[in-house]
């Protein structure tokens, strides 16, 4: 992507972004830039900053250094502007609680300068669309998760705006809830949002993002398209279970004799008894089943999962997210 | 919904629906009176849905003026007046009481500001294109209005205890307004406190070191005449003292021009000192 597009199809745009609190630097010099139509994960373990980012994108907090322009617009300089082309759903519902749904998003309507009627006519139309319709006049004190949640974005929604920033959206959620959330958000970026979408989680940004930032301690330790990314961790991990955890060194050897590509990646836990071993191809998948199978080894667990963020970290940085350093057990990697 | 205007982002509207949502073009994105108007009324009726929602709110306007007035005439009214006498006592301290209502309202909204502060929705009108000051001023609309129900109700208690308006009810308006006036001034000074300090707690303790002398160093409940000199004199200059003689004059006949300017004056330099102020905490608190 060369400079001269960038400025035309980047709804945001970061430069060296710095937020200091007191000795804390909770943004220390971001870039990023997030195309219009296309979603931008922001990758990062709790306290990487990714919140702060989102607040001083928002004109809620004015950053120390560095520039951010959202649709074209200073967030120092034109904040009154910017203001109209975002909308923002942070982790906690920033809807009025003792307001039903409906009320909630007709006061919206108005604080846009929608006349009464379209006001009304909105509030009806985004009930509906978030299924809440049922729900309109009860007080979203009395909402599920979900359903606030589902309020929430119903309410950024209302402006239609240019650029949506999504904040860890489906933090502290159940599964189906936060599927239900995704579909929402799928649905908007299909409608041609332009979403920046922050998450602890992995799958939840090869979900919906296209691109990726990772930041961690307020730094960008990782860029780029999430195929990307994924080649670099490895994508999807198989952990094997045996029954006689004993057996682990003998799998991981008989493996490594193979030659199949990726196996010498893998890696034996002894501490959960499993070992785990990169997938880069489904015909790989197959081969590394099949030969555990041939040789006899007996299975007590078998799955394949994606990354977790710990490991995106420690593919990208080699070392752990500033969270797990002391919690997690030592992996061990197969002797080289 | 395409046309480009000067607010419009440059990214343009998308999406089905009606049209997007846009005032007129103003230069840099500045909020038209209109718009304010518009958006003072939408967060106004916000506040007063959470009352609907949450009736006990609304037991310190409905309770303090009955306990209020109760207590000063019958528990204190025969020591101050002499006994037999709490009937003249209620023309005395009625419109006296008018003054501490909006005190005690005023208090209130210090105290609730923070935890409505606190909460995520403040952070959605903080990022939409809205004066931050309507937020506030929104607030300030709906208390007068709680205030204006604690003082229906006062003289309501009041006329059943043996109050007499010996002017005309335009003088009794007049009172009520210039009440109105001076609390709306009062809650801008508790608004700055609510956003200043951490806990509620905090607030309400200030708050009443603040308002016990001002409440009872005044001429509220008894006449300053019987006073020592040195608190006659800061009786003189207290705004609640200002406001509870104008009142009293206005229901009862007398001279108001003194006091009546004297509050406007203490109303006006409250305003101007605490407004600013409090919408700078506002604006910065994040």
């Amino acid at each position: 992507m060369g400079d001269m597009t960038r400025s035309h199809t980047n709804a945001v745009e970061v430069r060296g972004l710095v937020k200091h609190f007191g000795d804390t630097k909770a943004v220390d010099g971001v870039d990023l830039d997030v195309r219009e139509g296309t979603v931008l994960g922001v990758l990062g373990p709790n306290g990487a900053g990714k919140t702060t980012l989102v607040r001083c994108l928002s004109t809620l907090l004015v950053p120390d250094a560095g520039t951010a322009t959202v649709a074209g617009y200073d967030v120092v300089r034109q904040p009154r502007r910017l203001r109209r082309t975002i909308g923002l759903t942070g982790q906690y519902a920033s809807v009025d609680e003792k307001l039903s749904g409906w009320e909630n998003l007709y006061m919206i309507g108005r604080l846009l300068d929608l006349s009464r009627k379209d006001a009304r006519r909105r509030a009806d139309e985004m009930l509906e669309r978030f299924s809440l319709t049922e729900a309109a006049k009860r007080p979203a004190m009395n909402y599920s998760g979900g359903m606030r949640r589902r309020l929430d974005l119903a309410a950024s929604m209302i402006g239609q705006p240019a650029v949506l920033y999504l904040d860890e959206p489906t933090t502290g959620l159940d599964p189906r809830t936060r599927n239900e959330v995704w579909d929402e958000v799928q649905r908007m970026v299909a409608e041609g949002a332009t979403v920046l979408l922050t998450t602890q989680y992995m799958e939840e940004a090869e979900q919906l993002a296209s691109e990726l930032t990772v930041i961690d301690r307020g730094k960008v330790i990782a860029k780029g398209g999430v195929d990307e990314l994924k080649a670099k961790v490895g994508g999807r991990t198989l952990k094997v279970r045996p029954t006689d955890p004993g057996q682990l060194p003998a799998m991981a050897a008989a493996l490594r004799e193979t030659g199949l590509d990726g196996v010498a990646g893998s890696t034996v836990v002894p501490d959960e008894g499993v070992l785990y071993v990169p997938i880069l191809t489904d015909e790989q998948l197959t081969a590394v089943v099949g030969l555990l199978g041939a040789r006899g080894f007996g299975i007590a667990h078998i799955g394949t999962h994606l990354p977790s963020l710990d490991e995106v970290f420690l593919a990208i940085t080699g070392q752990k997210t500033a969270d797990s350093e002391l919690s997690d057990a030592i992996t061990e990697e197969v002797a080289a | 919904m395409s046309t480009t205007t000067v607010t419009e982002s440059p990214a343009g509207t998308r999406g089905p629906g009606p049209a997007a949502p846009r005032t007129s073009p103003v230069a840099e994105g500045r909020i038209g009176l209109r718009a304010n108007v518009r958006h003072i009324g939408a967060l106004a009726r916000r506040n007063a849905l959470q009352i609907k929602q949450d009736p006990e709110s609304m037991f310190d306007a409905v309770l303090m003026p009955i306990i209020f007035i109760l207590l000063f005439v019958y528990v204190f009214g025969g020591a101050i007046a002499g006994k037999g006498n709490n009937d003249a006592y209620v023309n005395y301290v009625t419109p006296g009481l008018m003054a501490m209502m909006g005190m005690n309202i005023a208090m209130a909204v210090g105290v609730g500001i923070n935890d409505d502060f606190k909460k995520g929705v403040m952070d959605r009108f903080r990022t939409m294109p809205i004066a931050r000051s309507s937020v506030l001023i929104a607030k300030i609309v709906v208390e007068v209005g709680r205030m204006l129900i604690a003082t229906a109700i006062l003289l309501g208690m009041g006329f059943l205890l043996g109050l007499e308006i010996h002017t005309s009810v335009l003088h009794l308006l007049a009172a009520i307004g210039l009440s109105m006036v001076f609390g709306a001034s009062l809650m801008w000074i508790f608004i700055l406190l609510g956003l200043t300090m951490k806990t509620a707690q905090a607030v309400q303790g200030v708050a009443m070191l603040v308002l016990m002398p001002l409440q009872f160093g005044s001429s509220i409940f008894a006449p300053p005449t019987s006073m020592p000199g040195w608190l006659e004199t800061f009786t003189d200059y207290n705004p609640l003292s200002n406001l509870a003689d104008a009142a009293r004059n206005l229901i009862n006949g007398g001279p108001v021009a003194h006091s009546v300017w004297m509050t406007l004056g203490w109303a006006a330099l409250i305003t101007v000192v605490t407004a600013p102020l409090a919408v700078a905490k506002f604006r910065r608190k994040t």
